[in-house]
């Protein structure tokens, strides 16, 4: 990784892909929302409702995903120091914070056609709340350090601590009572117990969002390193 | 229940929110971009 520690070699790389990503994600995503509402059948036991989670399952996979993207960030941050690792969970913060969120208003828009309910207050709703709460203070931490004109050490010792929700959540509906099912979907041998009319929707729709994310952060931290710029040289000729 | 109410609500919550954060990320970006240009030139 400390190839790209030089952001001059990591703006080389970033401007191409951006494009990209955005370009293959919206591809992917037109592919797997289109194919999720008007090709895939109905569930057995969810009906229509099951097409909701063509959006909510990515969503909420991106969430997990966008944490330890911090998380990771956090540790090379601290333990490598890696110059652009800061930029990173500041950039991965917002898209992280924004899919939480829609993976908790599309699980609700789910919950009251199938469960009768909008919310619950169950281990694996709970914890993806308490997962938009954390982005909420990392984005916060981060500004309010920004603003100082720290390093960002507190932020990543933030970032890394509230990675521990994240396997909460993985196993919040085998730990506790829970409205949710188990896992349906595995990559590890053990069979996934989804057809395969509805799973090639939903891993075209879950690539198609995931490079959608990369390419936002992209964006996100080209925007940071470019605003940086921008304050050094303002500092610069102030002094 | 008629889920497509709450089926067409999910997907339109998504698609603007994904849309309206792809939008202001890409015009964040320009923005600072070109202000790091011209404060170069």
């Amino acid at each position: 990784m400390h190839i790209f520690a030089n952001p001059a070699r990591f703006l080389k790389l970033a401007r191409p892909l951006t494009l990209w990503l955005g370009v293959g994600g919206a591809v992917l995503i037109a592919l797997g929302l289109g194919s999720g509402l008007f090709l895939s059948p109905e569930d057995y036991l969810q009906g229509e409702s099951v097409r909701i989670l063509y959006v909510h399952v990515p969503a909420a996979w991106l969430a997990m995903g966008g944490w330890t993207g911090i998380a990771l960030a956090s540790l090379s941050q601290l333990v490598w120091k890696h110059p652009l690792a800061g930029v990173a969970g500041r950039a991965i913060a917002l898209p992280g914070a924004i899919f939480t969120a829609l993976c908790l208003i599309t699980g609700s828009l789910w919950g009251r056609p199938t469960w009768g309910t909008y919310w619950e207050w169950d281990g694996r709703m709970t914890s993806m709340l308490i997962l938009l709460f954390l982005y909420v203070g990392y984005i916060a931490l981060a500004e309010a350090d920004r603003e100082r004109g720290g390093e960002g050490r507190v932020t990543a010792i933030f970032g890394l601590l509230g990675a521990i929700n994240i396997p909460i959540i993985r196993y919040s509906v085998e730990w506790w009572n829970s409205l949710h099912q188990g896992q349906s979907i595995s990559f590890s041998g053990g069979g996934s117990s989804i057809d395969t009319s509805m799973l090639w929707p939903l891993l075209a729709s879950a690539l198609g969002f995931s490079l959608l994310f990369g390419a936002i952060v992209l964006m996100r931290m080209r925007a940071i390193l470019a605003l940086q710029k921008v304050e050094a040289r303002m500092r610069r000729l102030a002094a | 229940m008629n889920p497509w109410p709450f089926i067409i609500g999910a997907y339109a919550v998504t698609i603007l929110g994904v849309v309206g954060l792809s939008l202001w990320s890409w015009i964040t970006m320009r923005r600072a971009e070109a202000d790091a240009e011209n404060l170069r030139r």
